[in-house]
């Protein structure tokens, strides 16, 4: 049985993973090659980085980011932020990543993930959605939840798996940042639904919040960032509540 | 030395980077001198059988890997072109496993690609030295070869149980990656390079 995947998430940005509260008032917390190979090393069982750079300079710096990365660690990893083109996953796989999440750009220009997905595999294409529960409706937001858009979060998932999206990760933007739990009901109800890994993020601030998305929740994984940046809590320990609860874990 | 075979086999970086975190000498290459002069080989693999030995022949590699009687590693498409035949595009491989290649059957809750960390158990072989039964490593794939005599590890993917990793002679292969496979991965690549 494959085993529920516990994925710390380094937003970067200068080659420093930094943190904060919906994208204001970043504070860097390490730096991102060393900070992935002490979280590998502590057992997580996958990497998420993030590339939060505004300008295209940066955008370059980040790939050479990618080949330190991809030469320091030994677990998977998934790079997102910003990719808008084939082309930019193409570079990110020459550099060395195992997967790339694509978000806003997939929202603008839905056939983004059939070209990714058609040209590398579905393994290879994570569709990354935030959205926010509106007027009744799980609403999907793009950059970084500041923008509303027309699609909601059930019929997008569905047609990001159709078009060929390998995992689809969900943040809760009424979640991200409150550290109480994640979005419980509606990771079950997009485990239902879909038929490809669902991965939770946003509203991590304890080991029972994980147990719960992982068990009630019926996420395939469990991403968060802050709770592990500050040492909140630790992998080992948060893998042996798991094994105790009759998670099958790493 | 240990050559890796350089036959447009899709990423074949993440090999490369796992031997130099071991700090073990390799070289990328396709010439047949230099495959033989090498003391060990790994033949990579991502993507599809059919292709791959497709760019295997064109490169007049396949008899060549065949012949080799020094440690040989097949990595996820390159052990299943090392099997007798691929599902995948009806590929005929190359025959050194005593097993066929197929697609996961369909089953209810089961995805297909099999990806991710999965238990690999039934360990009978110098490659798991050190490793205890049902170690995590990781997988991604959608066609896996059958149980046979040169099964050396077995792994369950619903009600699908496969072999994890073969071994035919100086021949060996992983389904799995266990260059990111993280320790263990780390301990199976310095067990081969110690062979």
């Amino acid at each position: 049985m494959v085993a529920k995947r516990i994925i710390p998430c380094l937003d970067v940005k200068n080659g420093q993973v930094v943190k904060g509260i919906n994208f204001e008032g970043l504070k860097e917390v390490g730096d991102a090659v060393e900070m992935g190979v002490r979280y590998s090393r502590e057992g997580a069982d996958e990497l998420v980085y993030l590339d939060i750079s505004a300008s295209r300079e940066e955008r370059g710096t980040f790939t050479e980011l990618v080949e330190k990365i991809a030469l320091g660690i030994n677990i998977p990893f998934t790079v997102g932020g910003g990719i808008s083109s084939l082309d930019d996953a193409s570079r990110l796989l020459d550099a060395g990543a195992d997967k790339v999440s694509v978000n806003s750009a997939a929202i603008a220009r839905p056939e983004l993930i059939s070209e990714i997905a058609g040209k590398y595999g579905s393994q290879f294409c994570v569709c990354a959605i935030d959205a926010k529960f509106i007027d009744g409706v799980w609403r999907v937001t793009t950059h970084g939840g500041s923008r509303q858009s027309s699609r909601e979060l059930f019929e997008w998932a569905r047609e990001a798996q159709e078009r060929g999206a390998g995992e689809i990760l969900f943040t809760s933007m009424d979640h991200d940042g409150t550290k109480a739990g994640y979005a419980c009901e509606q990771y079950a109800a997009l485990a239902e639904m879909l038929s490809i890994p669902v991965i939770a993020s946003g509203g991590a601030g304890s080991i029972a919040h994980i147990v719960d998305v992982l068990t009630d929740g019926r996420a395939d994984a469990a991403l968060a960032a802050s709770i592990f940046h500050y040492n909140e809590i630790s992998i080992p320990d948060l893998k042996n509540e798991l094994r105790k609860a009759n998670v099958n874990v790493r | 030395m240990i050559a890796i075979v350089d036959y447009d086999a899709g990423n074949i970086k993440s090999v490369m980077n796992a031997l130099r975190r071991l700090d073990v000498e390799f070289e990328l290459t396709a010439d047949p001198e230099r495959i033989k002069a090498a003391s060990k080989v790994i033949l990579p693999g991502v993507g599809n059988a059919a292709e791959a030995m497709k760019s295997l022949r064109e490169k007049g590699l396949v008899e060549l890997i065949k012949g080799l009687r020094k440690p040989v590693l097949g990595i996820c498409v390159g052990m299943q072109i090392m099997c007798r035949r691929s599902e995948e595009g009806d590929a005929q491989c190359m025959g050194l496993f005593d097993c066929d290649v197929c697609r996961f059957s369909p089953e209810p809750g089961v995805k297909v690609p099999h990806m991710g960390w999965n238990g690999i158990s039934n360990l009978e072989s110098k490659l798991f030295k050190g490793l205890d039964e049902g170690s995590f490593v990781y997988f991604v794939h959608s066609y896996c070869p059958g149980l046979c005599t040169d099964t050396i590890a077995t792994c369950r993917h619903g009600k699908t149980l496969f072999s994890a990793a073969l071994k035919y002679e100086n021949f060996y292969g992983t389904q799995f990656h266990p260059e990111k496979s993280g320790d263990v991965g780390e301990m199976i690549l310095k067990n081969f390079v110690a062979l």
